[in-house]
């Protein structure tokens, strides 16, 4: 078991379900089979846990095991309760911290942790409590990128930051993928939501480079692509939140894309087919990431909060803005570049 | 005229359930002098306090209705959500249109009248992947409703708006609901979430809101004192997810692939066990959340009950049957 590994909550008997919810639960209905969900929860253990039980352990059992082996089972346990009784609360986008914190990122830990060995820096550049918007370059075929980014504000940074991401609506209509993408806290990337996210005071994540960045090829890896519309940047100076430019060393290397297979992309519907060395060629096999070495850097925070009233209105402003971030990252990028060894270093 | 002395209200759909229950209530408010319920069945248990008249309101016969009684308010509970209650699609799409319609037309006929209340649907939003998480007021629908009572809903929204232009001394009230829930409603939600096994689509986990019907009832009662002008989006605070609903149901859920979804619910809803039109099927799909604040500002109205609550509430009416069984 790794140190890192989180596990499963604490405070387990804050948690506990009211003996009256309990009981109305199970004299309502029983004792159900796990539903879909709940087996998915249960099959998906925090990384590097032992194996949750699918029946509540029993005394005998648990007394033969060290007290603390014991209690951490008594604590997946409970969480395994609480979720297929369903208390556990969500918020207005759908956010389930709980699941979230314990299991999805869990499942990405070892990948930050051992397999990419993500370096961040800068994050005293992310604020501890007041809404920021992290702006990122977005690379690797896969958004590999952008999880470990919300691995590192989650881990790394002191005060455990939740990184809201703003995603492309083929997520949101993707089956899974945009039931996961809502779960882990992320939202369309529309102006609406990017303000009330940065109203509350979260730390927004974009990649304006969009689907440009992360299905580029192999030739162009570092190359920033053109920046959307600068939708985001509107968005921070109507909402006079900083924007954090952030470089993301690694994510380039871990599906290298030789080519573009377009024509099956358009069958499928998707903005790009990846080719790589190992994909589709190894099957299942080219699905595993080649574990490049990662550097994270936020860089320093470019204040909004100085501008009038109405700045988001003034095209120039806006344009000239994100050239700044545009600029910032590309030479953060390189900066990082230089500081790497090799590839894999 | 009468300022704000006791009001004479007309009550539009005043024999189904929340027609009733807002006839009532506003026939129990000392504000309210007398409260004339109109719909075209007699209501199953004659609502006390309440002067019914049996009326169609696809009838000219309402306006010499309204003028008569000097009616002041229209509370409109006249749009039906399911083509069960209308008895067909046809009659369904006529009454909540054409009767809106009419409805309108014999309100601007009534030089009494000082304010019009009307429940709408949040479903005029539409649902689908491309919605911010929230929907406010003054956002336009990215999917709008094609069919069924979202779509009814839409249009008579459309004629409201263009009757509120034409009679601008009324103030127009419009309401869009969350799903409503509660242990006496029976709408085309409490029917799925009473299915024994609750089918899903695979892939998909929709955000669901619900307004509690006795919270829903408040804010229609205290607009026909408030007469404030605009459209009010009302839902419980919090949001659910579909599959935490069905875990807290305790029912069994069985996710399908959406193109196995619309048969099975096709062949439920020709079983006539439950509603489960394409728009539905959109709906657990996507589900849709709104945006409360300018209800709460302009009201100074919180829901007593949250979004949870609501649905603890609904789920209560099982527990209430087995106790009689």
């Amino acid at each position: 078991m790794s140190p890192e590994a989180r596990i499963i909550p604490i405070d387990a008997a804050a948690n506990r379900l009211s003996p009256s919810k309990a009981a109305r639960l199970v004299g309502n209905t029983g004792p159900q089979p796990a539903a879909r969900r709940s087996t998915k929860v249960a099959s998906a253990p925090p990384a590097g846990e032992a194996t949750p039980p699918v029946e509540p352990p029993s005394d005998s059992e648990l007394s033969a095991l060290p007290d603390e082996l014991r209690a951490t089972l008594e604590q997946v346990w409970e969480f395994i309760e609480r979720r297929r009784a369903g208390d556990y609360a969500v918020d207005e986008f759908g956010f389930d911290a709980e699941l979230n914190d314990h299991v999805l990122m869990a499942i990405l830990r070892p990948l930050y942790r051992s397999w990419f060995r993500v370096e961040s820096s800068g994050l005293e550049n992310v604020p501890a409590t007041t809404g920021a918007l992290v702006v990122a370059n977005h690379s690797g075929t896969v958004a590999f990128d952008a999880m470990m980014t919300q691995v590192a504000l989650l881990d790394d940074h002191p005060a455990h930051r939740h990184l809201r991401m703003l995603g492309a609506n083929l997520v949101f209509q993707t089956p899974f993928l945009g039931e996961l993408a809502r779960k882990a806290g992320h939202t369309l990337a529309c102006t609406p939501d990017a303000e009330r996210l940065l109203g509350r005071g979260e730390v927004v994540g974009v990649w304006p480079e969009g689907f440009k960045g992360i299905g580029k090829p192999f030739s162009d890896r570092y190359k920033l692509q053109r920046f959307g519309r600068g939708g985001f940047v509107a968005a921070a100076l109507r909402m006079k939140a900083p924007i954090i430019p952030t470089a993301i060393v690694g994510a380039e290397e871990i599906y290298p894309m030789i080519a573009n297979a377009k024509t099956v992309a358009r069958l499928l519907g998707l903005p790009y087919f990846p080719i790589t060395p190992t994909f589709p060629m190894l099957g299942p096999l080219g699905l595993v990431p080649l574990p490049s070495k990662w550097f994270i850097h936020f860089g320093d925070p470019i204040p909004t909060d100085q501008y009038p009233d109405g700045a988001a209105d003034d095209p120039m402003l806006v344009f000239n803005l994100t050239d700044q971030v545009r600029e910032q990252i590309q030479q953060s990028l390189y900066r990082l570049l230089m500081k790497r060894p090799s590839v894999f270093g | 005229m009468r300022g704000n002395m006791g009001r004479i209200v007309l009550v539009t759909g005043a024999s189904r359930y929340l027609g009733s229950r807002i006839a009532e209530n506003l026939a129990g408010d000392p504000g309210v002098d007398r409260v004339i319920g109109v719909d075209v069945v007699p209501p199953v248990v004659p609502i006390p306090g309440i002067d019914f008249i049996r009326a169609d309101i696809r009838n000219p016969v309402i306006a010499k209705v309204m003028g008569d009684a000097r009616v002041d308010t229209v509370v409109h509970m006249g749009v039906i959500a399911t083509p069960k209650q209308a008895g067909g699609r046809s009659t369904m799409k006529e009454i909540n249109v054409i009767g809106t319609m009419q409805l309108l037309a014999a309100c601007q006929k009534t030089p009494s009248l000082q304010s019009l209340v009307v429940k709408s649907t949040s479903g005029v939003y539409g649902c689908g992947a491309k919605d911010p998480a929230m929907f406010t007021e003054d956002m336009e629908p990215k999917h709008a409703p094609t069919a069924g009572w979202p779509k009814d809903s839409s249009e008579v929204e459309g004629y409201v708006r263009g009757f509120a232009r034409r009679r601008p001394d009324v103030a127009v009230t419009t309401f869009r609901f969350a799903n409503f829930m509660g242990r006496h409603i029976d709408t085309a939600m409490s029917a799925y979430f009473s299915l024994p096994v609750i089918p899903t689509v695979l892939g998909y986990d929709a955000r669901l809101q619900f307004i509690h019907v006795d919270d829903g009832l408040e804010i229609l009662r205290r607009a026909v004192h408030a007469r404030q002008v605009g459209t009010f989006n009302v839902a419980g605070d919090g949001v659910m997810t579909l599959s935490q609903a069905i875990r807290l149901s305790g029912h069994l859920r069985l996710a399908l692939p959406e193109f196995l979804l619309t048969p099975v619910g096709r062949s439920l809803s020709s079983a006539g066990l439950l509603d489960f039109s394409y728009e539905q099927v959109r709906f657990i799909t996507y589900g849709r959340v709104l945006d409360t604040s300018l209800v709460s500002r302009t009201f100074d109205y919180r829901p007593d009950r949250t979004t949870q609550e609501a649905f603890e509430d609904f789920l209560a009416r099982g527990e209430e049957m087995s106790d009689v069984a």
